[in-house]
């Protein structure tokens, strides 16, 4: 055996270790980092809630919580669907083109299923803030021509009658359309794309 | 004593320093207390802005002693949180000087630490050979602002909520991984008892620790290279026949007695807030804190604690959220290349130019300006206020490698001075 030692073997073996402790401390920090996700009991918690929408006239917006979010239903008028074409031209995506705002059955005009129930996350899609309710017309901070919608107050994000964003705000993207689904016509199941029908679990 | 032969060390200075002998045998006391403090050699010609180094550790330590006893009573849970700092306030004995002494140390943590920046622009003490002193304490400055961040949720007051809700949003601004780590983060789909316990962890327990370790790496760094002075001129160039730089006098006793001066005047003013004006009118603990946190109800105006709102301001005056986001992050990271943006061949601002001076004055109106600005609502010729501000902020630091080169300077004195 040879006193000598080799240095291209020794660099090798150091290396090799190295590369081979590494993989292990990046194996031993992936449950440190998973613990920081929703636990079993937030989404327990994050389940889908039933909505009873039979006393919400017409005009009027109700507030439930989703995973502690509110979420707003609003009955919309005839006056306030016929208004929203109109918001097309000011609005930074008018035709709900970011597909993670809405899921497919709400990617329309009104972003809803049925066209006068409207229902939204009420956060702001800029930094979280609650837009305050701004239904009345010509009135409030957004002046004159203000066709109805909200109004963050914490940065001045506004959003028209279907939750869409105006130019000029600092949100990006038009308010976010949760999973829903109607169990019947007055009554709603928000957090799920699908109702169970009837016979199934 | 049973020990029949006395040492050498016994005859000549008693059992005292039989002591010290046994003890720096077995560990360097003597040796660290010499080399750090008693034949440590600091310029003999700092002023009133050397003091602030030293206040920020008197703080730190501050901050750590109260926080411990705040911990002993306060409950880190959604449904106990607001209560549990309610009777610290009310039922524990002196609960409340403990937390008043906390609070206002989070804002005067900040006034120091400002201030002890402050020093380093105007002398530039970030520049060669002390870059990696500047880069560790602007560490330090960027974990101080997460530690207060996260002290701050823990009252969950309507504020604390809504705070956490606004600043935890701003990663979800990152392009694509964003909306997960915004979940990540909060361990929940929103702000909630998951939130605050981890926030209690990390501001109990992980940033203290960095905290110390980052301090003490920075004493570490700043006792190589030695301190920077009021004239920018290394002390080391000129020694005396036993090494000991010429302008320099040991940091004990010459230095440690004049920080206890600095220390005195900055506890009469810390005991004045503590127990005249705890809240500074809204400006330490803000009003809507005082209301229990709601996640249906965002008050109706939000601002974060003052220490924040210069980079606040920079946010809303972007009308992009990942634009904003983006410069917030920007404003706090220019710092840290601020020893090679500074290409002026002098250190002090004794010998520098009026183009430094004016940049630098503007700099400080900007940065102060948009304090202000950040505390007040974001509409009309605030915002546009916050806008022009935001350039001047920028602009000290991508125009600096410009007007420090052509800036004209003064010849440098080989020894320090004495004139103000």
């Amino acid at each position: 055996m040879s006193e000598e030692v080799d240095p291209s073997r020794r660099q090798f073996l150091t290396a090799a270790t190295m590369a081979t402790g590494a993989i292990g401390v990046a194996f031993a920090i992936a449950p440190f980092v998973a613990s920081w996700k929703p636990s079993a009991r937030a989404k327990a918690l994050g389940a889908p809630v039933e909505v009873d929408i039979s006393k919400l006239e017409a005009g009027a917006m109700m507030t439930v919580q989703w995973r502690k979010q509110p979420i707003w239903i609003v009955h919309r008028t005839k006056e306030m669907l016929d208004r929203l074409p109109a918001n097309d031209a000011h609005l930074k995506d008018p035709k709900s083109d970011n597909l993670d705002q809405q899921p497919d059955y709400a990617h329309n005009e009104q972003r809803s299923r049925k066209p006068e129930i409207l229902v939204l996350v009420g956060t702001c899609t800029h930094l979280g803030c609650l837009p305050k309710q701004r239904f009345a017309v010509g009135v409030g901070e957004g002046g004159p021509d203000w066709p109805g919608g909200w109004f963050c107050v914490c940065h001045g994000s506004r959003f028209d009658m279907a939750g869409r964003v105006f130019q000029g705000s600092p949100a990006a993207m038009n308010l976010r359309v949760p999973p829903y689904d109607f169990i019947s016509d007055t009554k709603i199941l928000v957090g799920a794309d699908r109702a169970p029908r009837k016979g199934a679990a | 004593m049973a020990t029949a032969t006395p040492r050498a060390a016994d005859a000549k200075g008693g059992r005292w320093a039989a002591f010290m002998s046994w003890i720096d045998a077995r560990l360097p006391v003597t040796q660290f207390w010499k080399s750090q403090a008693s034949e440590y050699y600091a310029p003999k010609n700092f002023n009133f802005w050397y003091y602030f180094g030293s206040l920020a550790l008197l703080v730190l330590v501050i901050q750590l002693v109260t926080g411990i006893f705040l911990t002993m009573n306060y409950k880190p849970s959604e449904a106990e949180a607001f209560g549990s700092v309610e009777y610290i306030m009310r039922e524990v004995e002196w609960g409340w000087l403990i937390r008043y002494i906390h609070s206002t140390g989070a804002s005067a943590f900040f006034i120091v630490v400002y201030l002890h920046m402050m020093r380093a622009f105007l002398y530039g003490s970030y520049k060669n050979p002390r870059e990696l002193l500047w880069i560790i304490g602007m560490l330090i400055y960027v974990s101080l602002m997460a530690e207060a961040f996260f002290g701050y949720v823990l009252p969950w007051g309507n504020m604390s909520f809504w705070g956490a809700q606004v600043i935890v949003s701003l990663f979800g601004a990152i392009p694509g991984i964003g909306p997960d780590l915004v979940e990540w983060i909060r361990g929940d789909y929103s702000i909630s008892d998951i939130t605050l316990n981890r926030f209690f962890a990390l501001h109990v327990a992980a940033l203290p620790l960095v905290l110390i370790l980052l301090v003490v790496v920075h004493v570490t760094a700043l006792h190589e290279v030695g301190s920077n002075n009021p004239d920018g001129v290394e002390i080391k160039k000129h020694k005396d026949s036993k090494g000991r730089p010429l302008d320099g006098i040991p940091f004990h006793p010459y230095y440690t007695y004049k920080d206890l001066v600095g220390v005195g005047v900055f506890l009469v003013l810390f005991c004045g807030v503590i127990f005249f004006a705890p809240t500074l009118g809204g400006l330490f603990l803000e009003h809507p804190n005082f209301e229990p946190a709601n996640p249906l109800n965002t008050p109706e105006h939000i601002a974060p604690v003052w220490y924040f709102t210069p980079y606040y301001a920079i946010l809303r005056a972007v009308p992009d959220k990942l634009t904003g986001a983006a410069l917030m992050g920007a404003a706090v990271l220019l710092f840290f290349f601020l020893p090679w943006l500074d290409r002026s061949p002098v250190k002090s601002i004794r010998y520098r130019g009026w183009l430094f001076k004016t940049f630098l004055g503007a700099f400080v109106i900007a940065f102060v300006g948009l304090g202000y600005l950040g505390l007040q609502p974001a509409q009309g010729s605030y915002v546009i206020a916050a806008r022009v501000l935001a350039v001047v902020y920028f602009a000290f630091f991508l125009l600096m490698p410009w007007y420090t080169k052509v800036d004209k300077t003064k010849p440098v004195p080989d020894r320090v001075t004495y004139h103000a």
